[in-house]
């Protein structure tokens, strides 16, 4: 399986076939989700119409995480079998994990505001999350870094997984230290601590959120293929014509 | 041993080596990540006045009194409690039973002058109805509002 993935045609081609799929489950569960979340939900008992934020709050904090899950799990294939396209899954992804992460610490600050009364506290989990932001940011730096894309992708790589230490500190920073943030809702040992009505739009939310991933890295990779092949060509031309 | 298996040990003695290092980091600094202490922390302590701090527990029921600006009210664990004084305005959540945090020193008379109260919200959601129906039917202890995090074990 691994090494069939690794002929870059071949990924292309499965690629091209996930693609529709993909598209359909993030234009299904985002639109189904978001409007059932925020148009046709229930108030919270305690935070009333506000509790809405949570639609795009925690659907956005699983997928920064979820993206660096999948990102550390890439470079580690790609440093331990030298798998091509492992690599450019994992420099794909990156934007998208920024971005998502990102959603979730500005909207945590809008729904933080009204809530708790501040903005921003130092938590354990408010600052995990920030440093998370902070590892997609250097890995996207640390790709541009070197003009050599192997010496770049290794160090990015590394990165990477040295970086996946801070996922298990993210969801169980709440556990393990008193914190402002309230302890996990969904994941938790006992189950879900949320109302079906609450709760299935926000897991159709986010599975919707899942299906942009992928659909975006069927987009994104691709292009990074064509990229390395463009390169590779540009190389073969400059060195034909030294030669002639 | 091939160099695949080198490389892959090589990630496996990374990321092991790495975990066990910030699990030996986060748990010296154990006292400094935690974002509030609790009355029966405090108690124990004997922490000086004077020291700012962040103290967390559910405002007692009953304990709330306003005067103008000034609220005073007491934040137990419900092992140990601390009357709280807090001058400003307070958010839409602060209510008698609710999670708070708040940031201040202790006086003299081992009273905690806050200067920002935070209020905490738990895990659980659900639409008001069902609150009002669990409250009814007298399951609300066990079900929901119980800010586990917020009342020390054995009491």
């Amino acid at each position: 399986m691994l090494h069939a993935l690794a002929n870059p045609a071949r990924f292309l081609r499965l690629m091209a076939a996930i693609r529709p799929w993909a598209a359909g489950v993030a234009v299904l569960g985002l639109g189904v989700g978001l409007a059932w979340g925020l148009l046709y939900s229930p108030p919270d008992y305690q935070q009333g119409e506000t509790v809405r934020i949570m639609y795009i709050h925690v659907p956005a904090a699983w997928m920064g995480m979820f993206i660096y899950a999948a990102m550390a799990v890439a470079s580690a294939t790609a440093l331990i079998w030298r798998h091509p396209v492992a690599e450019l899954v994992a420099k794909a992804s990156a934007p998208a994990g920024a971005a998502f992460t990102l959603i979730c610490l500005i909207t945590g600050s809008l729904w933080g505001k009204p809530m708790w009364g501040a903005w921003w506290v130092w938590d354990a989990r408010l600052t995990s999350m920030l440093i998370l932001f902070f590892l997609y940011l250097g890995y996207i730096a640390l790709w541009e870094a070197f003009d050599d894309p192997a010496r770049a992708g290794r160090a990015a790589a590394i990165l990477a997984l040295v970086g996946a230490i801070n996922l298990p500190i993210i969801k169980f920073s709440v556990d393990w230290w008193n914190t402002m943030h309230q302890p996990a809702s969904v994941l938790t040992l006992e189950g879900p601590k949320i109302h079906p009505d609450i709760l299935w739009p926000l897991l159709i939310t986010a599975i919707g959120a899942k299906g942009y991933y992928v659909w975006l890295l069927t987009v994104r990779v691709r292009a990074e293929i064509l990229k390395r092949q463009a390169r590779i060509l540009r190389f073969a031309a400059a060195t034909d014509r030294r030669a002639g | 041993m091939t160099r695949k298996r080198k490389r892959l040990l090589a990630v496996l003695g990374l990321v092991g080596g790495l975990g066990i290092a910030a699990a030996l980091v986060l748990s010296a600094f154990n006292d400094n990540l935690v974002f509030f202490h609790s009355p029966s922390d405090i108690a124990e302590k004997q922490l000086p006045a004077g020291r700012l701090f962040r103290l967390g527990g559910l405002v007692e029921q009953g304990s709330v009194k306003k005067d103008g600006l000034n609220t005073d009210f007491i934040v137990t664990d419900l092992r140990a409690s601390i009357p709280v004084r807090y001058t400003g305005m307070l958010p839409d959540l602060f209510r008698e039973g609710q999670g708070v945090v708040a940031n201040g020193r202790l006086d003299a008379q081992g009273r905690f002058v806050a200067t920002e109260v935070l209020a905490k919200h738990d895990e659980n959601y659900m639409p008001p109805e069902v609150a009002e129906a669990l409250k009814k039917s007298g399951q609300w202890h066990e079900k929901a509002g119980d800010h586990a995090k917020l009342v020390k074990p054995g009491s």
